[in-house]
C-alpha cells in the first residue's frame, strides 16, 4: 500500500511553472529520494505534501488523506525537517521539544519519556537544557529531527538535511535516519541535490526543471547508463588487449596507457581478466556508474555544475509573486 | 475549533521568554515612566485639565494604555520573527487550527501587557491618585479586555509583513497616531473634527475611556458612557480575531 500518493500534480507561481504534472507514489516503511539540482521543484513538491501550499492541478494524498482537503489528518500523519532551522532559539532543546508535544498533543503521561527518548536516539539528551542558540549547524539538526518523530508521524519528510553540515555530521545525521526507519518503520521522504547521500534510498525520483525525469531504485537507475567499467595496465598492454578480446569476446580500449572495458558484473569478472592475461598485471580497478552519471545521461549536465543564478531566479521570481499576489 | 494544548503551549513558551529577558521588561517599563514623569511631570507646570486633577494625574489611564498598545503590539510583532527564523513554519505544520494560533497568540500577548500595566496601576499613591479597593480589580479587567484588542489587532497587521523593516513603519504609521489620537494626552473632545473621526475609529480611545471611568470615578468627565467603550472593545476584538484567522489560512 501506497502511503503517499501524488498525481499530475501541479504548480504554477504567475508564469513560472514550479512544478509540472508530477506523479508518483511511495511504499509505507520505504527511504524515498526525491533528487534534483536547487530550483528543481523538490521543496515547492514538499510544501505541497505538508499542506503549506495549495496545488495549481492534481492531488496529493497522504496516509489516504487529500493534501488540500483535509490539512489536519495530513498535519497529524507526518513530520517535517525544514530546510533552514524552525527552532526556537531562545529555548532549550527540551523545552523546544515539549512545545512540540504541546503542540501534537502527545498524551500527557507520555510525554516526557517520548522527549527522552528522541534526545537519546539523536545524542543531545546530555546537551537538553542548552538554549539552542548555542547549538552547532548538525546539533541543531539533529535536534529537529528528534522533534519531528516525537509524535511518530507514519512519514518524515527531510529537506535537504545535511545541506551546510560537515561530513561527520552528516554521517551522524544519516544513521538516525536509517535507523529511523529500521526502529519505528516511518517512512522516509528526502530531497537532497548530493546524489551520493541518495544512495541508502530504497526508490529514487530525479526531478529537474518541474518534470520528474528518471525514477527506480538507485540500481536500476544506474543500470540505465551501463555496467561497470575495468580499467587494466599490464606490463604489454597489446598482447593483453588482444587476449581479452578473444576471451571475453569484448571491445577493449586503450587509453592513456591502460586498458578499459565494459563489464556487467565487475567485481566478479576482476579475478577473470588478471587469470587471462597470466597475473601480469600492473594495476586494475573498477569504476561503477554513480547517480551523478544518471543526471548526467538524463540532462546532459552536471547536477551541481550549474551557477547559481538559475536557482537565485526561480527564488526571485517566486518570492516576486508572492509580493504581487500575496 | 480552538485547541486548548495549543493555546497552553502558545502562552507558556511566550511566557518563558517574557521571564527569562529581564531586559525587555526593564525597557517596556521604562516608557511609560518617562512619559508619566517626565512629560506628565513637566506639562503639569503649564496645563491644567480642570475637573479638579493635574496634568499627571489627567494622563495616567494614558499612560496604561501607552504600556498596554506598546507591549501588545511588540508581543504581536513577534510574529514576524517568528516567520523569519522559522518558527511559524513548524506552527503552521502542526495539527491545530488557525484560530488557535491566533488566540493563543493574542492570549499570551494580553497576559504579558495586563502584567505590566499593573506594574504602572500600582503607582497610583505616588502622584497622588486614590484607588478603593475594588477600583482596582475593576482596573485591571479593563486593562485586559484592551490588551486583548490590541494584540489581536497586532496579530492582524503581522499577518501582512513578511520582514523586520517594516518594523519602523508600523511604529511611525500605525502605533504613534493611535497613542496620539486616544486621548491619552488631551481630551478627544478637543480635536478638530477630522482628527476627532480618526480617534473614534482607533479602538484604543475607548479602553483608555474605560480607564478614566474607573480610575476618576466620575471627578473626569469622559467622553463616551462606559458600556460603549466595552462593547466597542469587545466587538473590535472578535472582528480582529476573525480577521486574523482568515488571513493566517490563506495559502499561496
Amino acid at each position: 500500500m501506497p502511503i503517499i500518493k501524488v498525481e499530475g500534480l501541479s504548480k504554477k507561481f504567475g508564469e513560472l511553472t514550479a512544478v509540472n504534472n508530477v506523479s508518483f507514489e511511495v511504499e509505507e516503511g520505504a527511504i524515498f529520494g526525491f533528487l534534483g539540482p536547487n530550483g528543481a521543484g523538490k521543496t515547492t513538491t514538499i510544501s505541497i505534501l505538508c499542506t503549506l501550499l495549495s496545488p495549481t492541478s492534481g492531488r496529493a494524498s497522504i496516509a489516504g488523506h487529500d493534501c488540500a482537503k483535509e490539512p489536519s489528518e495530513v498535519r497529524k500523519a507526518i513530520g517535517i525537517v525544514f530546510q533552514d532551522t524552525t527552532l526556537d532559539k531562545d529555548l532549550t532543546a527540551y523545552e523546544n521539544l515539549m512545545f512540540h508535544a504541546y503542540l501534537y498533543d502527545v498524551k500527557k503521561g507520555e510525554m516526557r519519556k517520548r522527549i527522552d527518548d528522541a534526545l537519546h536516539f539523536v545524542g543531545l539528551f546530555e546537551r537538553r537544557d542548552d538554549l539552542v542558540k548555542k547549538f552547532s549547524g548538525g546539533m541543531k539538526r539533529r535536534l529537529e529531527v528528534a522533534r519531528g518523530i516525537i509524535h511518530r508521524p507514519r512519514v518524515l519528510f527531510l529537506d535537504e538535511p545535511t545541506l551546510g553540515l560537515d561530513p561527520q555530521s552528516r554521517a551522524n545525521l544519516w544513521e538516525f535516519i536509517i535507523g529511523l526507519q529500521r526502529e519505528y518503520n516511518t517512512t522516509i521522504f528526502m530531497t537532497t541535490h548530493y546524489m551520493e547521500e541518495a544512495e541508502v534510498c530504497n526508490k529514487i525520483a530525479i526531478i529537474d526543471n518541474g518534470d520528474i525525469i528518471a525514477s527506480g531504485t538507485p540500481d536500476e537507475l544506474k543500470k540505465t547508463v551501463g555496467g561497470d567499467v575495468i580499467y587494466i595496465n599490464t606490463p604489454d598492454n597489446q598482447k593483453a588487449k588482444l587476449e581479452i578480446e578473444r576471451l571475453f569476446n569484448v571491445a577493449v580500449t586503450e587509453k592513456d596507457n591502460e586498458l578499459f572495458l565494459p563489464a556487467l558484473n565487475g567485481d566478479a569478472s576482476i579475478p577473470e581478466i588478471i587469470n587471462a592475461v597470466g597475473g601480469k598485471v600492473l594495476s586494475v580497478r573498477l569504476q561503477r556508474p554513480t547517480l551523478n552519471d544518471v543526471f548526467l545521461r538524463m540532462t546532459g549536465r552536471q547536477i551541481r555544475e550549474q551557477n547559481g543564478s538559475a536557482e537565485d531566479t526561480v527564488r526571485e521570481s517566486v518570492r516576486a509573486y508572492r509580493r504581487r499576489h500575496g | 475549533m480552538v485547541e486548548a494544548n495549543a493555546v497552553y503551549v502558545l502562552i507558556a513558551r511566550d511566557f518563558k521568554k517574557f521571564v527569562r529577558e529581564k531586559s525587555r521588561l526593564v525597557s517596556t517599563l521604562a516608557r511609560p515612566l518617562i512619559w508619566l514623569f517626565l512629560v506628565g511631570g513637566g506639562m503639569s507646570r503649564f496645563v491644567s485639565p480642570g475637573d479638579g486633577v493635574t496634568y499627571m494625574q489627567f494622563i495616567f489611564p494614558g499612560i496604561l494604555g501607552m504600556t498596554i498598545l506598546f507591549s501588545s503590539i511588540f508581543s504581536s510583532i513577534s510574529i514576524i520573527w517568528d516567520k523569519e527564523f522559522g518558527l511559524m513554519k513548524e506552527i503552521l505544520v502542526a495539527p491545530v487550527s488557525r484560530l488557535s494560533i491566533v488566540i493563543g497568540k493574542a492570549l499570551s500577548g494580553t497576559i504579558i501587557s495586563t502584567i505590566q500595566c499593573a506594574i504602572i496601576l500600582f503607582l497610583f499613591p505616588f502622584i497622588g491618585i486614590k484607588l478603593g479597593l475594588t477600583a482596582i480589580p475593576y482596573t485591571i479587567a479593563i486593562a485586559f479586555l484592551l490588551a486583548f484588542c490590541i494584540s489581536a489587532l497586532g496579530i492582524v497587521i503581522a499577518t501582512f509583513i513578511e520582514n523586520m523593516e517594516s518594523f519602523s513603519a508600523i511604529m511611525n504609521f500605525i502605533v504613534m497616531p493611535m497613542f496620539f489620537l486616544s486621548g491619552a494626552m488631551y481630551p478627544v473632545q478637543k480635536l478638530p473634527d477630522i482628527l476627532k473621526l480618526v480617534a473614534k475609529l482607533n479602538p484604543l480611545t475607548y479602553g483608555i475611556d474605560a480607564l478614566k471611568h474607573s480610575i476618576f470615578r466620575g471627578s473626569v468627565v469622559p467622553d463616551f458612557p462606559l458600556l460603549a467603550d466595552l462593547g466597542v472593545l469587545a466587538v473590535s476584538s472578535i472582528v480582529f480575531v476573525i480577521a486574523a484567522g482568515y488571513f493566517f489560512e490563506r495559502k499561496k
